[in-house]
């Protein structure tokens, strides 16, 4: 059967026809529906763990359970997971274990474009890349035989073009693998120096062999067509190569760590000028090049952003393509939904004058103009560590201006120990969760305190200012963020407070239900255009030539902007 | 060979129409690819879908100057994305403006004369108000549906091959609306 199926379908397709029975992952764009689709599956146990390290863990759990287990995360996620990941490949698997990262070259939806690649060759690890959605089945499928073969975790490297791209996928039947026996195995399993030492010698073996085997592999593939260009490629890249310069000899990798050594000497002694194309790092190069082989690479192409068919036809190729210029227009960046509750915190703290370390989520977009709430944005749970070291080098009168602002699903992540270290050591600042009871960015996932978890069965829900005040937090306040009189009095307190304090913002995010929403609102005669409103930077209200007007299809009935209206100039619409 | 843009703003429903039209190519035997957003597409900004079909497809993206056709669900994407028209390219545009941001705060202006400048870079660009022919079908939010009807009309495929994407994509309980404004848009 034949369906046109998203690279992330695909890769689920792929653990479930491998006879997958066990999956871990934390949500990250352009990974999440991966395990969204492999949950869908019932001879699969799938779940959203609180981050990556906790899924990598419960993986190779499962893995020396001896199950075949998968594994998913985008690329800055496998940063959280690198140290399980490390020890991972000392010692080795029992049922299958493969590791999909996704990477986001051009970061649509990500805070750096770090190359995943470079993990493959620092843990050791064997990692493939496939160029399209039936390769992204059939590639993990391989992975998990190469998986056990070779006793190793595998990586599967994805990007966002092949994640979110939908080709045509030929289903198979699913392999039903038995659970491997488990057996206590110290020597391979519990590593303590004496014993990961020697290990580490079996992982030095183990990649050599897997060297060999990668010049086996029909994977690596060499398509020969005119030989006065060579062109090595991977991954979506591949695509783009063979349209912008068809006539080219090229060698697809299949398997991109380590490297086919013996195919790539032949296919550049078969061509004449051999080129290297691949988005990030020069990772393909730096190695071939150490292989004695000339290459051209990072030369003429960029480490930064997207390739495209038009870049390597011009680079390679020379023809420039004729473009139509529509000149400056302005900018449509993402921004907050109409009736979410981040905007009204925001609003406060700007009112307020209280600035904010920032840090992953929907309410990232809070850093863009009109609000500008947020003064940093580093990574999952960075704005609480971060708090604390402005208030260690500024003092304890900077902390009564600033405060730390996470989501619910963020502060599970990553947040909770940067709040015990405040409270350890002597923390006076605030830290905001924005609890909109969900992930919101990645696109409504459930988590720790949503009460139902992956498989949509219910499930115990954390109480999150129970979880606090067990940490040694002594001042906890839940607050509305839309009772804005209560939000600005619960800020007022708990900054001027030299004590460390936890204001936890609670309000389901806008979209969640939808059915809830409540009639729109209305901008009458009383009107002043002063512009208020115009400052929450909500998409639904705008100035026109006959003033401020709401879009009523947009409008979900908030009431934000008839709260910090002077005028009592928006009302309810048809009242 | 077919290469489609669609570009709109999200929460505008490009995902929908772009997988219409993908299952449109898959029945009629050709090689599909599609690229989507995913993540900031209900968050309001500028977002394109990207809908290949040939003999064999390569890259899931269309380059600049690689479209045959773009399909605009708002008057500003669709001047933003022109660039990525091939010459000779055709181009059905939803006349609906919708402010971004920076419009919104007052910080910049609205472009004017939209229309003009498209049709002066690619005459018989075609304009439809596709809002209210959703609307008039039952459904603002079958938008999409309106101008894959509008798209139907100028493209050699059956009609009825488009009708049996819409069924094979569109939730069962939408189906009448989406039917309508299909319709709508084929008549317009």
């Amino acid at each position: 059967m034949k369906k046109l199926m998203l690279g992330n379908e695909a890769f689920a397709r792929g653990a479930y026809e491998a006879g997958v029975t066990v999956a871990t992952a934390y949500p990250g764009t352009p990974s999440t529906e991966i395990t969204e689709n492999v949950a869908k599956y019932d001879e699969i146990y799938a779940e959203w763990s609180p981050n990556e390290k906790v899924a990598l863990e419960v993986a190779i759990g499962a893995s020396v359970a001896g199950a075949r287990t998968l594994c998913c995360m985008k690329h800055v996620g496998l940063n959280v997971a690198a140290d399980p990941l490390f020890t991972a490949a000392y010692t080795g698997i029992n049922g299958g274990l493969v590791v999909i990262v996704a990477d986001d070259p051009g970061m649509h939806s990500s805070q750096n474009e770090q190359d995943s690649r470079l993990y493959a060759r620092g843990a050791h690890l064997p990692m493939l890349e496939p160029s399209g959605s039936m390769e992204a089945k059939e590639y993990v499928k391989l992975a998990f035989e190469m998986s056990e073969r070779f006793d190793t975790p595998v990586l599967v490297r994805s990007n966002t073009r092949l994640s979110h791209s939908q080709g045509i996928v030929t289903l198979n039947i699913r392999r039903d693998i038995a659970l491997k026996p488990y057996e206590k195995d110290a020597a391979k399993y519990v590593m303590m120096p004496g014993m990961a030492k020697k290990r580490h010698v079996i992982l030095e073996k183990r990649m050599n062999d897997i060297k060999e085997y990668a010049d086996t592999l029909d994977i690596n593939r060499a398509e020969y067509h005119d030989t006065k260009i060579g062109v090595i490629t991977s991954g979506v890249v591949y695509n783009y190569v063979k349209e912008a310069i068809p006539d080219a000899s090229v060698l697809n990798l299949g398997m991109i760590y380590p490297l086919p050594e013996q195919k790539i000497r032949a296919f550049a002694a078969k061509v004449g000028k051999l080129y290297i194309v691949e988005e990030l790092e020069p990772f393909f190069e730096d190695m071939i090049k150490a292989m004695g082989i000339e290459v051209t690479g990072k030369a003429i192409f960029t480490v930064q952003g997207e390739y495209s068919v038009n870049m390597i036809a011009e680079k390679i190729g020379g023809k420039k393509a004729e473009i139509i210029n529509a000149g400056a227009l302005p900018q449509r960046p993402p921004v907050m939904c109409p009736g979410c509750p981040h905007r009204a915190v925001y609003y406060m703290l700007k009112k307020l004058g209280i600035a904010a370390t920032g840090d992953i989520g929907c309410y990232t977009l809070g850093a863009m103009p009109p609000l500008s709430g947020i003064d940093t944005c580093v990574c999952m749970g960075a704005s609480i560590g971060m708090a604390m070291g402005m208030e260690k080098a500024r003092g304890k009168d900077f902390s009564r201006k600033l405060v730390a602002v996470i989501g619910d699903s963020t502060f599970f992540h990553s947040g909770i120990t940067g709040l015990l270290d405040m409270v350890y050591n002597g923390a006076t600042s605030t830290v905001l969760i924005l609890d909109n009871a969900t992930t919101g960015m990645t696109g409504h996932q459930d988590h720790p305190a949503t009460g139902k978890n992956l498989k949509g069965d219910i499930a115990y829900a954390i109480d999150i200012p129970a979880l606090v005040k067990s940490l040694g937090v002594k001042h906890v306040r839940v607050v509305d963020p839309f009772d804005l009189k209560a939000l600005e009095k619960v800020l007022r307190e708990e900054t001027a407070r030299e004590e460390l304090s936890v204001v936890i913002a609670k309000r389901p995010c806008a979209l969640l239900d939808r059915k809830k929403i409540s009639p729109p609102y209305t901008i009458t005669d009383k009107c002043k255009s002063c512009g208020v409103c115009l400052k929450l930077g909500c998409p639904a209200i705008e100035k026109t030539q006959n003033g401020m007007m709401i879009d009523e299809t947009l409008c979900t009935g908030c009431g934000l902007c008839k709260d910090v209206c002077a005028f009592s100039a928006i009302e309810k619409a048809g009242e | 060979m077919g290469d489609i843009l669609i570009v709109g703003v999200g929460g505008q429903g490009t995902l929908l129409a772009s997988r219409v039209l993908g299952n449109l190519a898959l029945s009629l035997g050709y090689d599909v690819k599609l690229s989507e957003v995913h993540g900031m597409a209900q968050r309001g900004g500028s977002v394109v879908t990207h809908v290949r079909f040939g003999e064999k497809v390569y890259a899931p993206v269309i380059d600049e100057g690689g479209a045959d056709i773009i399909l605009a669900f708002e008057k500003l994407e669709a001047l933003r994305w022109i660039g990525r028209l091939k010459k000779n390219g055709r181009m059905f545009v939803n006349t609906q403006e919708i402010p971004p941001m920076p419009v919104i705060t007052g910080a910049e202006k609205y472009p004017a004369n939209i229309e003009q400048r498209i049709s002066e870079a690619v005459p018989g660009a075609v304009f439809v108000d596709a809002l209210t022919l959703a609307k008039e079908a039952g459904n603002a939010k079958a938008l999409n549906t309106v101008l894959i009807g509008v798209l139907a009309k100028h493209m050699d495929f059956d009609k009825k091959a488009f009708l049996d994407a819409i069924r094979e994509t569109v939730p069962e309980k939408l189906l009448d609306v989406n039917m309508a404004a299909f319709e709508k848009g084929y008549n317009s």
